[in-house]
């Protein structure tokens, strides 16, 4: 144990050193960084978002509604197949996350059934007896619309925060119906909230001028019409005003290139452009249709209702809601951005404002830097000359921590900085139960070279036994843990890791090389 | 050259196991007392856990909570609790899970916004569903379970069962106790608090893996010496140790409760209880334990080779 080999001493200088390279650019600040050539080590620690300020949002894609409009779609296609068959059908509708229908033509079951199959290639048919047929969705079929809800979900809420201009945001699924999404330094979450929170699905429909508001109400509605409320208007009786309107689409968000926040007649509004096929759409329902109104409908609720005064032929037009500035730029970005294929729900939030974050670095920097010096001096008063070794061991520790950390690009969280505080407070303990074994060799009357020999190889079994156990914990609580409590169990085992390297094998090498030197009669410890 | 203050005098004879009665009393009281702590006033489970949100501001002078507290008590959010948060300006706002489901949580946030305006910064948001809280309680179940098992595997693996038995119990005394003192206190038993208590589970093993590798060697070494008199003997032998590395760990700690800053500060004090009752644990429970499980019987030898320390 006394005994090291030439490459053994250079690869423990080289760990130190490398160390010592992948620490360093935490020292320079970020402009000096990035002209630092990709060959040198110039990754900083990455900083949680509870440390640099910023929105943790863990989001819930509703699936479900993208299963039942998908039957809702089976739904209307049936009907139109039974009705040109002229099947003779009743109780059309949804349950149970497939489509039931009865035939009444008790004869022509079997060709209904027939007909219903051929609809769908991802729909079986089941007979029910009665003449009750169910129409369900295979398995893979259902799992695979909800994960491409899922993808397509996170396509869009990329492109709505690209459009923000939020830096470096993390969006990735979780599990089978979950996003994440990490947006460091936002200024303000609730309109990023407020962003993610709208599907944004836009629809254009003809109001149906037959019928009032107030008949349809009372029950007087005509098949091929719905009723939508408005989004700020105020009936007589104070409720939202209801329209009427065609439940034909006569075109849909889906076929808008581009959407911007303009101005007209000083009030704000959204100036939007159709695609080619969207523009022949808009433009021959506006031709047949002059004079009429026009309900644009967002998310369920009727946000502008402009009379048809002309056929608008180039496929380009504006909202006129009752925006704000701030609304109808976002209403732009939604529009831009596209719609959502199912709602979102927020599951979790946890945002930290810049302000805290900045706080919390200097607390952890301040607490950690008393530690240090604390259990410095403390060390150097147990042990003397043995302590200073110790000391730059504990030093090295740090080192190797922060270049562990930055190369791996770990996040560094709040709990992570209390890792580093607590390994600062235990990292000495190998060096402890080392020196203390030495001081019973040296009182059982071993020299130096025996006593020192004997301390660190009888230490090191315990020593391994006692740092296992806490590394077990460290990775129990990355497993199960999440957010800032998986970055202290980060730093926790790394700090169990360097402090093995730099207890076992950094001060080892500085007593060897201090006893050869020096070859003293009586240690001082 | 100065060789230090040896601050547990070298060759220390305290008689501990004289004393294993009183620790046994001292250690039961203080489980049975944890336990009916838990059961009677529970504990007090944050956000996490339970679900809700938690709103941290910052106003522009000292805060007036009295006045926060009539402005957000009247908005129909049920169960509202204000509290100073380490400093006079900053509050802590904490709002029960509403009823209804995750929609009705979302709106938690915006209401408070609309009633407290601009005026303050908000330093921190967090709200957790239920879904998630619910799931969250029980990953932190699964920890500590598997965090447990895990350790008694390998003290079993490293040592003769009766270790890893005493090894146990100790633990377990040192996770109730934990909990006994946030059950007492009714501090935010959160994730974090449960990071901690994987920690002090750590640092408790840690500690008597320490002592019990004193106990197997001397049980080598004096195969004649009477049990009682070999426990007394290893506990002095590692003394030193013992105080001096939970010396410098409640140096790091403290340093880390008094300046790390208030949202860390249940965290740092769950740590300084931990190394405090850890210490004890091993010495006091660990040890006394041993004596019970008929050591001697079984064959003193050692399991593993690794405990003869490979010399290169």
């Amino acid at each position: 144990m006394v005994y090291f080999s030439r490459w053994k001493i250079l690869s423990i200088l080289a760990v130190c050193l490398l160390g010592f390279a992948y620490a360093s650019p935490n020292l320079i600040s970020r402009d000096v960084l990035e002209r630092v050539p990709d060959w040198l080590p110039n990754q900083q620690v990455a900083l949680g978002l509870d440390l640099q300020g910023g929105s943790h949002l863990l989001l819930e894609v509703e699936t479900d509604a993208v299963v039942r409009d998908y039957l809702e779609v089976i739904v209307d296609s049936a009907r139109n197949e039974l009705r040109e068959a002229r099947i003779r059908y009743t109780g059309l509708g949804i349950a149970d996350q497939s489509v039931v229908v009865s035939i009444m033509d008790t004869d022509r079951v079997d060709e209904a059934a027939r007909r219903l199959d051929a609809l769908e290639p991802d729909a079986t048919v089941t007979r029910e007896g009665d003449g009750r047929l169910r129409i369900a969705l295979t398995e893979e079929a259902m799992v695979e619309r909800r994960s491409l809800a899922v993808q397509k979900s996170v396509e869009v809420i990329r492109r709505r925060i690209d459009e923000t201009g939020v830096r470096e945001p993390t969006i990735q699924p979780q599990g089978v119906n979950r996003i994440l999404v990490q947006l460091p330094g936002v200024e303000d979450p609730e309109r990023m909230k407020e962003l993610l929170g709208q599907t944004a699905q836009m629809t254009f429909h003809l109001v149906d001028p037959r019928v009032s508001a107030a008949d349809a109400l009372a029950g007087d509605l005509p098949p091929g019409s719905m009723l939508v409320p408005s989004a700020d208007e105020v009936g007589p009786d104070g409720s939202p005003f209801i329209y009427v309107v065609r439940k034909r689409v006569v075109v849909s968000g889906e076929n808008l290139i581009d959407a911007q926040p303009t101005f007209q007649e000083n009030r704000p509004v959204v100036s939007f452009r159709f695609d080619s096929r969207g523009a022949q759409q808009f433009g021959t329902a506006t031709r047949d249709n002059v004079g009429q109104i026009l309900a644009i409908i967002l998310d369920g609720e009727v946000i502008s209702a402009p009379r048809i005064r002309e056929p608008i032929l180039g496929g380009s037009g504006v909202i006129t809601g009752n925006f704000t500035v701030q609304a109808a730029s976002d209403l732009a970005l939604l529009l831009r951005a596209g719609a959502l294929p199912a709602p979102l729900t927020i599951l979790e939030e946890r945002t930290v404002g810049p302000g805290l974050g900045a706080d919390s670095i200097e607390a952890g920097r301040v607490a950690a830097v008393v530690g240090l010096v604390a259990v410095i001096v403390f060390m150097v008063a147990i042990y003397g000359f043995f302590g200073i070794l110790a000391n730059v061991a504990l030093l090295m520790n740090l080192v190797l921590i922060m270049a562990v950390l930055s190369l791996l690009q770990a996040t560094l969280t709040l709990p992570g900085i209390a890792g580093i505080v607590l390994t600062i407070g235990m990292a000495v303990d190998a060096n402890v139960l080392i020196f203390e074994r030495i001081r019973e060799e040296v009182r059982a009357g071993r020299t130096p070279i025996s006593a020192i020999d004997a301390g660190y190889s009888r230490a090191l079994s315990t020593i391994i036994d006692a740092n296992v156990t806490t590394l077990i914990a460290a990775v129990l609580l990355y497993i199960f843990g999440s957010g800032p409590v998986r970055g202290f169990a980060v730093t926790l085992a790394i700090g169990i890791c360097t402090s093995l390297f730099t207890a076992i094998m950094l001060t080892r090498m500085l007593v060897v090389g201090w006893l050869r030197s020096k070859r003293p009669q009586a240690l001082p410890i | 050259m100065f060789r230090g203050i040896h601050i547990v005098p070298t060759d220390t004879h305290i008689p501990f196991m004289v004393a294993k009665r009183v620790f046994f009393i001292v250690s039961i009281a203080l489980v049975a007392a944890s336990l009916s702590l838990f059961f009677t006033r529970g504990l007090n489970y944050g956000i996490d856990f339970v679900g809700g949100t938690l709103i941290e501001v910052r106003t522009d002078g000292p805060a007036d909570i009295a006045a926060l507290r009539a402005q957000l008590g009247g908005l129909g959010l049920g169960d509202v609790s204000l509290q100073e948060f380490g400093d006079p300006r900053d509050v802590l706002i904490r709002i029960q899970k509403q009823d209804g489901g995750e929609e009705a949580q979302q709106e938690v946030v915006e209401i408070v916004r609309a009633a407290l305006g601009e005026a303050v910064e908000y330093r921190r948001i967090e709200f957790v569903g239920p879904t998630v809280s619910a799931e969250l309680f029980r990953d932190g179940v699964y920890a500590v379970a598997a965090a447990m098992l895990a350790m008694l595997v390998y003290i079993w693996f490293r040592f003769e069962w009766q270790f890893s038995v005493a090894a146990i119990v100790a633990l377990i005394h040192d996770v109730i106790t934990t909990i006994g003192i946030f059950a007492l206190f009714q501090f935010d038993f959160n994730l974090s608090t449960v990071a901690a208590v994987l920690t002090i589970a750590g640092y408790s093993i840690n500690d008597t893996v320490v002592v019990f590798d004193r106990v197997r060697e001397n049980l080598r070494k004096y195969k004649t010496m009477p049990l009682q008199a070999l426990f007394d003997k290893s506990i002095n032998d590692v003394l030193s140790r013992t105080v001096i590395t939970s010396t410098t760990t409640l140096l790091a700690l403290l340093a880390l409760y008094i300046l790390g800053g208030e949202v860390i500060r249940g965290f740092s004090f769950a740590m300084i209880w931990g190394v405090l009752i850890g210490t004890y644990s091993s010495i006091c429970v660990a040890v006394p334990v041993l004596i019970y499980l008929n050591l001697r019987s079984a064959p003193a030898s050692d399991t593993s080779p690794a405990a003869e320390a490979p010399a290169e």
